[in-house]
C-alpha cells in the first residue's frame, strides 16, 4: 500500500486505539528508502505513585491546525516524502499508544531527524492535556517543552535579565512565527502587564532545570488534588 | 459544566467618547468568547464564557477581566498561554468583536 507523496495525515482520535499500521502505510511509498516512527505509550507509574488511568483532552480545531503547521515546519527543514501524526484522546489504558509519529524520506537521516522534531514540537505547542489519575488524587501533567517554547528558555539558560535566553532556535528546534516576534508562545514577560514579570521567567527556568536533573524530561506536575 | 454569560452594568459596557464636533456618543462593548481547558476549566468551573470588553482592548486586558471574575484562575497566570481564534497570540493583540480567546494551561500532550 502506498500514498501519493506530499500528503500529510493528521488525526485526533477519540476513545479508540491508534491504528499504527495505517499511519506507517500512509508514509510508505516507492521513492522512500526510510520510515522513522515514534510511539508515545502510557506509563503505569509516576514518582513511585501507581497510575490508575490517563485521560487526554484537546482544543481539537487548534490542535489540528498546530499539527499541520508542525508538518510544514518539518518539511521546510528536511527532505521529507510523507508525514503522519496522530494523537489519541479520552481514557488511554496503561501501556497503549497515546501519540504516534511517522515520517518517510529517501535516506534515513531526514526521516530520523524529522521524527524527533515532530514529537518535540507536538509536546511543545499542540493544545492537548493529560490528567494522571492515582489512587489518592489526580494531576494535570505539564510538558517541559511547553515552557521552553513559551519562555524561550532552555536548561542552559543562565540569566533572567534577557541576556542569555536561548530558545528553540538555538537548540535547533526553532520554526519562528509562533505567537510573537520571538517565535514564542504568547504571554511572555514584558507583555505590558505587571502580572507577567521576570519572576515567572526565573521560576520556570528553575522548575525545568530541576526536572532535567531528575531525569524527568517531560513530566512536570502541579498538584491538583 | 454550563455556559454562562457575564454581564456588567450598562455603564461599564459602554464608554462615552467625543466625536469630531465634540458631542458625546457611546461606543458599544465587544463580546469575546473565552474557552477554558484542563486546569483552567477546573479552576473556573466552566468550559467557556463570554466577556464584554471595550473596543481596542487587548488579550491581556481580557485576561485581567477574567482574573477579576475568576480569582482562582490567577493560579496559572505565570504558566498559561493564550490562543486567539485558534492561534497562539501575544498579550498585546487587539481584540475584535466575536473573537475566540482560549486560555491554554501548560500542555501535556504526547
Amino acid at each position: 500500500m502506498s500514498t501519493p507523496e506530499g500528503e500529510d495525515l493528521v488525526e485526533i482520535i477519540e476513545d479508540a486505539p491508534l491504528d499504527l499500521t495505517k499511519y506507517i502505510n500512509h508514509v510508505r511509498n516507492p521513492s522512500s528508502g526510510a520510515i522513522a516512527t515514534f510511539s508515545g505509550t502510557t506509563r503505569d507509574s509516576f514518582n513511585g505513585k501507581r497510575v490508575l488511568e490517563l485521560r487526554y483532552e484537546a482544543y481539537i480545531p487548534m490542535a489540528i491546525r498546530e499539527l499541520r503547521s508542525i508538518c510544514s515546519s518539518a518539511r521546510s527543514k528536511w527532505k521529507i516524502k510523507s508525514i503522519a501524526l496522530a494523537h489519541r484522546l479520552g481514557v488511554v489504558p496503561v501501556g497503549e499508544d497515546s501519540v504516534f509519529v511517522a515520517a518517510s524520506s529517501v535516506h534515513r537521516i531526514d526521516a530520523l531527524n524529522a521524527c524527533k522534531f515532530l514529537i518535540d514540537e507536538i509536546k511543545a505547542r499542540v493544545p492537548i492535556w493529560k490528567k494522571e489519575v492515582y489512587e489518592n488524587g489526580e494531576v494535570w501533567k505539564e510538558n517541559s517543552e511547553f515552557f521552553l517554547k513559551k519562555f524561550g528558555l532552555s536548561e542552559e539558560a543562565k540569566a533572567c535579565d534577557g541576556s542569555e535566553k536561548p530558545g528553540f532556535e538555538k537548540l535547533g528546534f526553532g520554526d519562528g512565527g509562533l505567537g510573537d516576534d520571538n517565535g514564542q508562545l504568547g504571554l511572555d514577560e514584558g507583555g505590558g502587564n505587571p502580572n507577567y514579570g521576570r519572576s515567572s521567567c526565573c521560576r520556570h527556568k528553575e522548575r525545568v532545570s530541576s526536572g532535567m536533573e531528575n531525569g524527568k524530561e517531560d513530566d512536570k506536575e502541579r498538584e491538583n488534588m | 459544566m454550563e455556559d454562562i454569560t457575564m454581564t456588567t452594568d450598562k455603564e461599564t459596557q459602554e464608554r462615552e467618547i467625543k466625536d469630531e464636533k465634540g458631542k458625546l456618543k457611546s461606543l458599544p462593548s465587544i463580546e469575546i468568547k473565552v474557552l477554558f481547558f484542563a486546569r483552567a476549566r477546573d479552576l473556573t468551573g466552566f468550559t467557556n464564557t463570554v466577556v464584554s470588553v471595550k473596543p481596542g482592548c487587548t488579550t491581556l486586558d481580557c485576561v485581567a477581566e477574567l482574573f477579576s471574575k475568576f480569582p482562582s484562575l490567577r493560579e496559572i497566570k505565570d504558566s498559561m498561554a493564550l490562543a486567539l481564534n485558534k492561534e497562539y497570540a501575544p498579550g498585546n493583540t487587539i481584540l475584535n468583536n466575536g473573537d475566540e480567546l482560549a486560555i491554554i494551561p501548560p500542555i501535556s500532550g504526547g
